[in-house]
């Protein structure tokens, strides 16, 4: 599994660093930076999470290595 | 309920009808929508859309994943609301009769005379949006914006970085005083004149000037001063869009009137820039105009509307948020900072544009603004949402500023 995100319609919510905080980072201006692209298994729900917490729907969970 | 329907086709009125469908709502669902698009976004507009190029389609606010099975009713307004009847009335005559309704008709831009000549804007829809950027593009020799709140502000940096001459004129002795208090005013007020916005403070648009062709050619202030200009931005804020609704028997009085959990009436809710509710979080009952309380109430109104009888819907309670990007700032505001006794900077400094200040209200924090420290507002917004008191939150910071 990877994890897509859609940096240019990130609002900075930060809801993404609250709900996988080992997956996501924010930079100064709380656009969203992806630590693990390619998150441990024990770390997939918390990117569900992440999924369903950002507000403008910017996080994606994809199957595959690129 | 067999039929429930939205008026009003922006994000307030897209969540409300993704909360609908996933709440188990299997009738019909109608969305009504003064303008001819599908929910698109609106942040952009004064931004990305003006300086990056962006098109519609990167607007949209619909995913293909959850196909929502709703009746669009584009490019037509609602006229009238008979609650007797469950009926609504679209401008082209067509009666939309519904068992549930969602009012989320946002506001309209303020305008002023001098909207009436070519060359003046406002930017609050996709069509709005679209002519400034072709203006822009023409590289006007002077760009007059009225009006130096957000909205304001963020047309101002886009004008700047596509190296266009500017003004503001304000009509409040500090920008974003009445929101931020002075204090904090001021130092977002300097990111623009840092960058070289002209500022003209304490004066409001008295009078203007036309070509033969009838574009602007001025405008005159309230001092006497005469500024030329070939495109002026009026984003003098927005009112709410409820004439529609006058005689219905719903209250209105700056918006539509609900009651804490977004209810105007029974099997009638609203949510979004035209609803007007008690909220608990703070004390205020006002309407909130943020991005985030359009997506937060349309989903909670929507519960409410399937919540018969209320008694499984829990007061709406909003922590208020928004930001706004200008240059490569971004602002954000949690709670509210409308009436507040002190703030006081804590992380940072307002002269490198790059800050956390926190706002006291009595003994509690009651707002926090952050400049491009977004890794550090997270603590501070923890705070904020379990009421803490000013004292805690200002021990939490990492110098004491006593």
């Amino acid at each position: 599994m990877q994890v897509k995100v859609h940096t240019h319609k990130c609002i900075g919510a930060g809801a993404c660093v609250h709900a996988a905080p080992k997956v996501f980072d924010q930079d100064d201006q709380g656009i969203v930076i992806v630590l693990h692209k390619h998150p441990a298994p024990e770390l997939i729900d918390s990117v569900r999470e992440a999924i369903e917490a950002c507000p403008a729907a910017v996080i994606a969970l994809e199957a595959g290595n690129d | 309920m067999k039929t429930i329907a939205i008026v009003g086709a922006s994000l307030a009125g897209l969540h409300a009808a993704r909360t609908l469908r996933a709440r188990g709502h299997e009738g019909r669902l109608i969305v009504i929508g003064e303008e001819p698009w599908r929910p698109y976004d609106r942040p952009p507009l004064s931004k990305q859309f003006l300086t990056q190029g962006w098109t519609p389609q990167q607007l949209a606010l619909e995913d293909d994943k959850t196909p929502l099975d709703v009746e669009w009713r584009l490019g037509r307004r609602a006229t009238a609301l008979d609650l007797a009847q469950r009926r609504l009335t679209l401008e082209d005559g067509d009666a939309v009769a519904f068992d549930g309704l969602v009012i989320a008709t946002g506001a309209a831009a303020r305008r002023l005379p001098l909207n009436e000549l070519r060359g003046t804007h406002v930017v609050r829809t996709l069509d709005d949006a679209t002519a400034l950027a072709e203006a822009l593009a023409r590289r006007p020799s002077h760009v007059v914006i009225v009006g130096a709140g957000f909205i304001g502000l963020e047309v101002a940096a886009s004008c700047r970085e596509r190296g266009l001459a500017v003004t503001l004129v304000e009509s409040a002795p500090v920008p974003l005083g009445r929101i931020l208090g002075n204090a904090m005013g001021e130092a977002i007020t300097a990111l623009h004149t840092a960058r070289g916005v002209a500022l003209r403070r304490g004066v409001s648009v008295t009078g203007h000037e036309a070509d033969a062709e009838g574009h602007v050619r001025a405008v005159v202030l309230s001092d006497g001063c005469r500024l030329e200009t070939d495109l002026v931005v009026v984003a003098i804020g927005v009112t709410p869009d409820v004439a529609w609704l006058q005689g219905s028997g719903l209250t209105l009085d700056d918006g539509v009137v609900c009651d804490e959990t977004c209810l105007a009436a029974p099997g009638v809710v609203a949510a979004g820039d035209v609803a007007r509710w008690p909220n608990r979080r703070t004390g205020e009952t006002r309407r909130v105009e943020h991005w985030d309380n359009a997506v937060r109430q349309g989903k909670h109104a929507a519960a409410r509307l399937l919540d018969a009888d209320g008694s499984a819907t829990a007061p709406f309670e909003l922590l208020p948020w928004f930001w706004s990007d200008q240059y490569d700032r971004k602002i954000q505001l949690y709670g509210s900072a409308l009436t507040h006794d002190e703030v006081r900077v804590v992380e940072g400094s307002t002269e490198d544009d790059r800050f956390i200040a926190l706002y006291r209200q009595g003994d509690a924090l009651s707002a926090v603004l952050c400049v491009n420290m977004a890794r550090a507002l997270p603590a501070y917004r923890a705070l904020l949402e379990r009421r803490a008191h000013f004292e805690e939150a200002l021990a939490h910071a990492p110098r004491a500023m006593a």
